[in-house]
């Protein structure tokens, strides 16, 4: 019963916020607060509890039985990671919001929350129609926020949002009823469960079709290069907050989406795909740190660091190995929480300048030594500085890669030389240089300090001590790739995987032995723990691995 | 006529009877709200008659009606969409000094005309229905014949609609001269026995048939008359217009093509698929030049027509339930729509402009609210009947194939977006001439009616939005009895349509 709470008190939380903002200003930001924290304090235990190879929580009831839809949400390791991360940034985006959101606060924390209620549900649902209604759910209020609390040019970075997410969302659509139907073809069962769907035996070109029509709905939000362009638009018009959720969450539910969906309900597709799919990541990771070098709209620079980041996630999901698997889950975190970061800091300066240009900045450590000091290490987290986040994700994703595919590694890792240019660009010009003209530049607040060491925190955690997110992540990868067959993804691409890798898939049972059937959530999970003794753990990495 | 025909068809008798009965009590007595009352509780007791027979076995009158699940279900459906009609009509005339008693006449002829096509199992109830549906609209059209392009609007309708039904009379001539009947099912079983048949006058009088049907539904390339006549006409018999009148075009065209297999037709299969892409292209490209949100509503439903048509040419039981379901959300928030257009409406104009709702959200919430319901349902967004809508649709295209016409569909509204858009950001959008425009569209005093109707109608659209399942079973069993008027009564061995 955790589950559905995880999703309804972020809904009811906003509508009663959005009430509340009728009478005051201040009640709607308390409401949000207590509504984004009481289930961060649900799923924590839930990690704690986290048992290791099996569905953490379920919930099932049927929604519309006519076809074949049920709201049947689970999570397991990879699910409570996202949600953690979820609700965490979802407090900071309250917090930032705090005092530079004052008008229509009401409203305002209303779609604020009803996005995480729908990013909470696309990491939850295990039902595909249930899926695509949380992923479309996180569209609109997300369009508000950038299109009434942003800057300038706010209403065609939100209708540019809008247009590229929702064309890109009918396709996923078309592609989930293509695959019901397959399958409905195939078994006669009509039905939108994830774990049934996975069983779907495709022939090569409509399972190519139908990857596409998934792989393009997640690039687009991802986003990976071509689809990049509406992203640098949403997050410099958007609000602060807007920002940090459409980094650190919007951009991690395509992450999501792949790793969990796309590869595994196409296997073949996705193999044949893949070293187009790591190409287009590779032309992200360098056009898109190019592209930051180039601006000087300090929020529109962070936005370009972002598409680059999430080059990375594109060529480790499809380089489709344990290293890169994780490589990604941390990443996914670490840029979260980095760029949310920067974005917090950028929003701060245009709070105090009402500029967001860098040539109108300079010399601010002497002002704001706080706020310098804390921007120069999250530069250094998205530059990739070992002992941070980042460094962590993007080392694994690259050592992953390279078994995968060499060349791509080696585009791939100049990334991390542009990453460095750019990040100490924005320190140099930012914070480095002549002491402004314009009047004093006032600290961090102590509300915007321990947000940001909050997150801080986070990162080095993550940096020096990742075990605990990994050995979240190990079990779920594991079934995801056996489930994905890799024998086609990884035979296919992985010459140089260890032999007993071979061994492992070619008696890697059926999926239904793999996952748990979720009917019976109190089913003992020794049936899948005993698989996953058998599959060897020398398949994996060293869970404690540490950069 | 027995007394189980009086019986099966007193929904429609009542209406008549209410028309009449209004018509008398406004020659001794004229006030608007009377003639209201009288039609709402005209309309309420076709209601009541309709329960009488819900869930009854099929029902021929023979041989021009057919009341089954299928009619009983779109009467039902028809008579609320009416009585949604009559209530903004009433608080939209009271802002008029003139006879106005009249129009409630109109209104329920055109209803009684909607609900003949419903149930029609003939070419002569076919078009007789929407003779009286059509020739009424003339009037209504053009009712508030003071306001600029009232009469330019009515007069285009008359002559436009007059040669359609040229059009359509001529069809139904082809299909009597080849099959010597006029009865749907019995074309259905000459067409069966004798395959070869299909000779050059079905597919003519097909054609002709589809072009008459398609100017009802304004659907590419009889679209040319929505946008002036959706601006011209005032907002309730807009929404008339949208939704009632095209309504039952659906429900006879779904009867008549369960009749006769679509499929067995590549050439006309493929023109109509043409239509169909055409409908949804030019209807969102078009709706994107527009300024006025009548117009852009106007061209909004040929798109929308577009996609209804995708369910209907997936045929099948899938399609038809497809197809309905969709026209009840697309109900639901049309009705909305033009409800709060016109309650915003001040006198001898229309809230027409994108200007005019500048600042709306802020001013005035609470239509804000329902015209951004209303607006966020034709999208097509979670949470509202018009997702569940698509998704419906869709999921009949996926299962039928038609894997163009979805390309064409994602695309294409994905691309009205942006006019539906441009409303929405006019409503929230404070500029700075805000106060002017809420003098000049100060409404007249609310009306708790036309809030109430509006407001119930929204929520149902959330709740189909987010729980759909009971208007799917009704759906559902409605399009199985029009399966089984296929197979009981047409063939001995189950038909195609079927899969």
């Amino acid at each position: 019963m955790m589950l559905p709470l995880l999703l309804a008190i972020p809904l009811v939380g906003g509508l009663a916020a959005w009430i509340a903002g009728l009478r005051s200003a201040t009640a709607p930001r308390w409401i949000a607060l207590v509504a984004t924290t009481i289930p961060l304090v649900i799923a924590l235990p839930l990690w704690a509890a986290h048992p290791g190879d099996s569905w953490i929580a379920a919930f099932e009831a049927p929604w519309i039985p006519a076809a074949g839809i049920e709201i049947y949400l689970a999570i397991d390791g990879l699910g409570i990671l996202m949600i953690l991360l979820t609700f965490f940034l979802g407090i900071v985006s309250v917090l930032v919001s705090w005092s530079s959101i004052k008008k229509r606060t009401g409203f305002y924390y209303f779609n604020l929350l009803l996005i995480l209620a729908g990013t909470a549900g696309v990491f939850t649902s295990l039902d595909l129609f249930l899926f695509f209604f949380c992923w479309e759910l996180m569209v609109l209020p997300m369009y508000f926020i950038i299109g009434i609390w942003g800057h300038e040019n706010r209403n065609y970075a939100a209708i540019k949002f809008f247009l590229f997410t929702q064309a890109s969302g009918l396709l996923l659509l078309i592609a989930i009823l293509g695959l019901h139907f397959a399958h409905a073809a195939e078994t006669g069962i009509h039905t939108f469960r994830y774990e049934a769907l996975l069983d779907t035996e495709l022939s090569p070109g409509l399972g190519m079709g139908l990857m596409l029509g998934f792989f393009v709905a997640f690039a687009v939000k991802l986003p990976a290069f071509p689809f990049h362009t509406w992203l640098a638009d949403a997050h410099t018009e958007a609000p602060t907050a807007g920002s940090v959720i459409l980094a650190g969450l919007l951009l991690k539910t395509a992450g999501y989406g792949l790793i969990r969906f796309t590869v595994p309900l196409f296997p073949e597709a996705a193999a044949t795909f893949a070293p187009l799919a790591m190409t287009l990541g590779v032309i992200g990771i360098l056009y898109g740190a190019k592209l930051a070098f180039a601006q000087h709209d300090l929020k529109r620079l962070i936005a370009y660091t972002s598409i680059s980041h999430m080059g990375f996630v594109l060529v480790g999901v499809f380089a489709w190995n344990t290293w890169a698997l994780q490589g990604v889950v941390l990443q996914m975190i670490a840029h979260g929480l980095s760029t949310g970061a920067l974005f917090i800091l950028a929003g701060g300066i245009q709070e105090r300048l009402h500029t967001r240009d860098m040539n109108r900045m300079g010399g601010f450590w002497r002002d704001a030594p706080r706020m310098a000091a804390l921007a120069l290490f999250f530069a250094m987290a998205s530059l990739g500085l070992p002992g941070l986040g980042n460094f962590a994700g993007e080392f694994l994703i690259l050592l992953g890669s390279f078994q995968a595919s060499v060349v791509t590694t080696v585009f791939a890792a100049l990334g991390i030389v542009g990453a460095t240019v750019y990040s100490l660009w924005i320190i140099q010009r930012v914070f480095h240089g002549p002491p402004p003209v314009s009047p004093r530049l006032p600290d961090l607040s102590l509300r915007e300090l321990v947000v940001l060491a909050t997150l801080a925190a986070g990162l080095l955690a993550l940096g020096l001590y990742p075990r605990p997110v990994m050995q979240t992540a190990q079990p779920v990868i594991s079934i995801i790739q056996n489930t994905a067959g890799s024998a086609s993804v990884a035979s296919h691409m992985l010459p140089m995987e260890p032999p007993r890798e071979a061994a492992t898939v070619a008696n890697a049972p059926s999926v239904f032995s793999q996952y748990p059937a979720i009917d019976s959530p109190r089913s003992p999970p020794f049936l899948l723990g005993a698989r996953m003794d058998a599959a060897g753990p020398t398949a994996t990495p060293d869970p404690s691995f540490e950069p | 006529m027995t007394l189980q025909d009086l019986q099966a068809i007193l929904p429609l008798i009542v209406v008549a009877a209410t028309a009449v009965t209004v018509m008398l009590v406004i020659s001794f007595y004229r006030n608007q709200t009377v003639s209201a009352m009288l039609t709402l509780s005209g309309l309420l007791m076709a209601g009541a008659c309709l329960s009488i027979n819900w869930g009854s076995a099929p029902y021929k009158v023979d041989p021009l009606l057919r009341i089954d699940g299928f009619a009983n279900f779109y009467i039902g459906f028809l008579l609320v969409a009416s009585f949604v009609v009559t209530v903004l009509s009433h608080s939209y005339l009271e802002k008029y000094r003139m006879e106005r008693g009249e129009f409630y006449v109109l209104l329920l002829l055109s209803v009684l005309g909607a609900l003949t096509l419903a149930a029609a199992d003939h070419f002569v109830t076919f078009f007789l229905g929407l003779e009286l549906l059509s020739v009424s609209l003339y009037v209504m059209v053009g009712y508030i014949f003071t306001k600029e392009k009232a009469l330019e609007a009515a007069v285009k309708y008359l002559f436009l609609a007059a040669a359609t039904s040229a059009f359509l009379l001529f069809g139904m001539a082809l299909f009597y001269a080849e099959l010597g009947t006029m009865e749907f099912s019995s074309i259905a079983a000459r067409l069966q026995d004798d395959a070869p048949i299909r000779s050059a006058y079905i597919t003519a009088g097909t054609i002709l048939i589809i072009a008459g049907a398609a100017f009802k539904l304004s659907v590419v390339p009889f679209h040319m008359w929505t946008p002036d006549i959706y601006q011209g006409a005032p907002a309730p018999v807009t929404a008339f217009l949208a939704t009632v009148s095209k309504g039952c075009v659906v429900a006879v065209l779904l009867r008549f093509f369960s009749a006769i297999d679509l499929q067995a037709y590549s050439g006309i299969f493929n023109a109509l698929a043409a239509v169909t892409a055409a409908s949804m292209l030019a209807g969102n490209l078009l709706a994107l030049l527009q300024d006025n949100i009548k117009r852009i509503l106007a061209y909004s439903s040929i798109a929308h027509f577009g996609y209804l048509l995708v369910a209907f040419l997936s045929g099948g039981d899938a399609g038809a339930a497809a197809a309905t379901f969709y026209l009840v959300t697309y109900f639901a928030a049309t009705l909305v729509a033009f409800g709060t257009i016109g309650y915003l409406s001040p006198t001898d104009q229309e809230a027409d402009t994108i200007e005019d709702y500048r600042g709306l959200f802020w001013r005035r919430p609470g239509p804000a609210i329902l015209l951004g319901i209303a607006i966020f349902s034709l999208l097509g967004l979670p949470l509202t009947a018009g997702f569940m809508g698509k998704f419906f649709v869709v999921g009949a295209g996926t299962g039928a194939e038609l894997w163009a016409l979805l390309i064409i569909l994602a695309a294409s509204s994905a691309t009205g977006l942006y006019y539906y858009l441009r409303i929405v950001i006019a409503m929230y959008t404070i500029g700075d001439d805000a106060e002017i425009h809420r003098q000049k569209t100060a409404p007249p005093p609310f009306a708790a009616s036309v809030g109430t109707t509006l407001a119930v109608l929204a929520i149902f659209a959330i709740a189909v939005g987010v729980y759909p399942e009971p208007v799917i079973s009704l759906v559902n069993t409605a399009t199985e009895s029009l399966e089984a008027f296929v197979q009981t009564d047409v063939t001995p061995e189950p038909t195609q349509a079927g899969q």
